[in-house]
């Protein structure tokens, strides 16, 4: 025990030495790491944005390996880094062994909404809701009726993006087919492009004409091909329309740099407890106009998505979500 | 003959071949701009400086200590098994069926029964390959990899669909039992007065995992078996002669080698995780390779190997959590240390070689003069 304090006392000496006012925020990446184009770089925007802002600094790491999720929310949590900012389903599991232990220490949790400690702030989007919105698009713009859907790897939170967007396709046009490949079974598919671009093609074969990406780094495969093809795509997290300009229908925005933002932006004061639902009302979810897509956008996509929308937020229509009973009405995974 | 005294051979190829890769490593620290000293006190200290970083770095250790040991039996068949990384996540199938299904009443039985599984799952998955090899001459190389991607397919398939509780968005399994709960080195220190870091995740399994090192030194060489997989491992054909069957030999070290990669799992999933997740193995098997590589296939070679490795992963992960060296860096400092001590060891040895034997033709010659 008298090692582990003096090491504790090390580490804080540490933190002290490093110039840093003691009650820095701290971002936990997940395994994707920092610069996937997607989840884990619209954290680090906002919290660039904070920091920009501000003048503040932050702690960051970036995952490795599985052990290493209750270390890092551990070792920053000692420091005295608050609050701790961490990012996907992964780190549920390792936060509530945690956070018990640090109740001073505040977290906040991206793509959680299942735990209850009073120190910890869930932040869940309701991408089903934007996923909806673009699956409408998606099937007014399509001339075959025919869309695709290429997920990265086959967990609940692809296969909820995945329903969501076919019940929009269905929303829009009842005789729509919509085809769902996911890229792959190991981490890899998360970023690989090549593979995307394949699967892009081979839905191009079964008749498709519009694909949505929901595979992080393997989108940009999926959105490059159907620009090759001469077919529209839709983006996802962030706002993909300027990757190929006027070839891609609109992004489905998940506003993760928002959540990260303002967690920061709240500091030693951040609300915490609750679970934090960022849909359609919210804009924590929506979709991507600008002037690269402005061209694609017909007043008919337009007024039908603004009154979905209106719809959703009003509960008028009800986007089934994928998580409620582990299936889906739309779509068979 | 012996070129080398062992002890070069043993301690001071490895040696000067670690120093190569560290000099290269500071370089690259170097050259993006930060501090190698600093860098090499923080791994160490991070590492090894406190119950704490040791905790860490045994937790790995025992996973690439099992996965080592399972390449190295397979090397002395002269057969490749890159595929532990699959058979490790089966055998992590295996430790979550019997924790999730199984009422244990204590955890002493809940380890044998796991680890039984562990090994039963991780074997069935490399008899597959270790079969079509014997018998239709389909090359492990080949199999062994694909049955990895076969294996990713097979446990996401099972977690999202079969093994999840309903509702959680997580591809895992529910928490284990408590009763399932292996001691950890906290726990098993405190009665002998030792106060070990409570925190750190190194459990009972690196028992188990010494255990299964002395156990393969003993397989290899004292016992019969042993003899006829080294027998092999040298020459086949001789083997053949001597009446000892490929197909028995070719199956038998695959079925212990994907055991051994199997029994991972009660160190990364039932000692530390207490649920199966998507990402248990992280690439230890294939880091399985280089320990056993590093290790010359010797189990005390592997148990010290494995331990370097894993005070590299635990340095590695402090380097991440108090530099800005980013972590695509650290990868490339473990892979000079994979590099140097297992692909490049003849730039080492060659010269050292030559230096003992101009040295011996010396004292030949010296003795030689004064007869």
């Amino acid at each position: 025990m008298t090692l582990m304090t003096k090491f504790m006392g090390a580490a804080a000496a540490m933190a002290l030495s490093a110039g840093a006012a003691l009650a820095e925020p701290a971002l936990i990446f997940d395994l994707g790491g920092k610069f996937d184009k997607s989840f884990n770089e619209a954290a680090f925007n906002g919290a660039t944005r904070w920091a920009e802002e501000t003048g503040g600094t932050f702690r960051e790491i970036e995952m490795q390996s599985e052990a290493q999720r209750e270390q890092a929310l551990r070792r920053f949590a000692e420091t005295g880094a608050n609050p701790i900012i961490t990012m996907g389903f992964g780190m549920a599991d390792p936060l509530s062994a945690v956070a018990p232990d640090y109740p001073d220490t505040k977290f906040a949790v991206i793509d959680v909404s299942w735990l209850d400690f009073p120190n910890v702030r869930q932040v869940a989007f309701a991408e089903h809701e934007g996923s909806y919105l673009v699956g409408m698009m998606a099937a007014m713009a399509s001339k075959s009726g025919t869309v695709g859907f290429v997920g990265g790897m086959d967990v609940p939170l692809i296969r909820h993006f995945g329903c969501g967007f076919a019940q929009g396709v269905k929303a829009a046009n009842p005789d729509a087919k919509v085809i769902a490949n996911m890229t792959g079974t190991t981490p890899a598919a998360w970023n690989d492009p090549v593979k995307g671009s394949e699967i892009t093609k081979a839905q191009i074969s079964q008749g498709a004409d519009v694909v949505y990406a929901a595979a992080g780094g393997t989108g940009v495969g999926v959105l490059q091909t159907a620009a090759d093809e001469g077919i529209l795509s839709i983006g996802v997290d962030s706002n993909q329309n300027h990757l190929h300009p006027g070839k891609v229908l609109t992004s489905m925005l998940k506003r993760v740099d928002v959540a990260v933002y303002e967690a920061m932006k709240a500091g030693e004061d951040l609300e915490t407890g609750l679970v934090v639902t960022m849909g359609l009302a919210e804009e924590g979810v929506g979709v991507a106009m600008d002037d690269n897509n402005a061209a694609l956008v017909t007043d008919e996509m337009e007024t039908a998505v603004n009154a979905a929308r209106d719809d959703i937020i009003a509960g008028k229509v009800n986007v089934v979500s994928y998580y409620e009973n582990d299936s889906c009405p739309a779509l068979d995974f | 003959m012996d070129v080398m005294p062992k002890w070069a051979e043993v301690v001071l190829v490895p040696l000067i071949s670690l120093l190569l890769a560290g000099i290269i490593s500071a370089l690259v620290v170097l050259a993006i701009g930060e501090d190698p000293v600093a860098a090499a006190k923080l791994m160490v200290s991070g590492a090894l400086g406190s119950t704490y970083g040791w905790g860490y770095t045994l937790y790995y250790a025992t996973n690439f200590m099992f996965t080592g040991l399972a390449v190295a039996i397979a090397f002395h068949a002269r057969l490749f098994n890159i595929g532990g990384e699959g058979q490790a996540m089966l055998g992590g199938l295996g430790v979550a069926l019997a924790c999730l299904y199984i009422p244990w009443p204590h955890w002493s039985l809940a380890l044998v029964g796991a680890a039984v599984m562990a090994g039963l799952f991780g074997a069935i998955w490399a008899a597959i390959p270790a079969w079509l090899q014997a018998k239709r001459g389909s090359h492990i190389v080949i199999t062994t990899i694909m049955f990895n991607f076969i294996a990713a397919a097979l446990l996401n398939y099972t977690l999202v669909n079969m093994l999840r509780p309903k509702g959680s968005m997580d591809p895992a399994t529910a928490r284990f039992s408590e009763a399932t709960n292996l001691p950890t080195l906290h726990d098993l220190l405190s009665p002998l007065g030792i106060a070990f870091s409570k925190a750190a995740p190194a459990n009972i399994s690196l028992l188990v995992a010494i255990a299964a090192c002395f156990g393969l030194w003993l397989l290899i060489w004292r016992t019969r078996l042993g003899y006829e997989i080294r027998a092999y491992g040298y020459s086949e054909s001789a083997a053949k002669y001597a009446g000892i069957s490929p197909v028995k030999i070719t199956m038998v070290a695959m079925i212990i080698s994907g055991a051994l990669a199997g029994l991972m799992a009660i160190n990364n999933v039932m000692g530390e995780a207490e649920r199966l997740v998507l990402n248990s193995t992280e690439g230890a098997g294939f880091i399985g390779i280089a320990v056993a590589l590093m290790g010359r296939s010797h189990p005390l070679g592997v148990f010290i190997a494995a331990i370097l490795f894993g005070f590299l992963y635990q340095g590695g992960a402090e380097l991440a959590l108090w530099t800005s060296i980013p972590r695509e860096l650290i990868v490339v400092i473990q892979a000079l240390v994979i590099l140097f001590t297992g692909a490049l060891d003849n730039m080492v040895r060659m010269p050292l070689e030559k230096l003992f034997l101009a040295r011996r033709r010396a004292r030949v010659a010296k003795e030689g003069a004064a007869n």
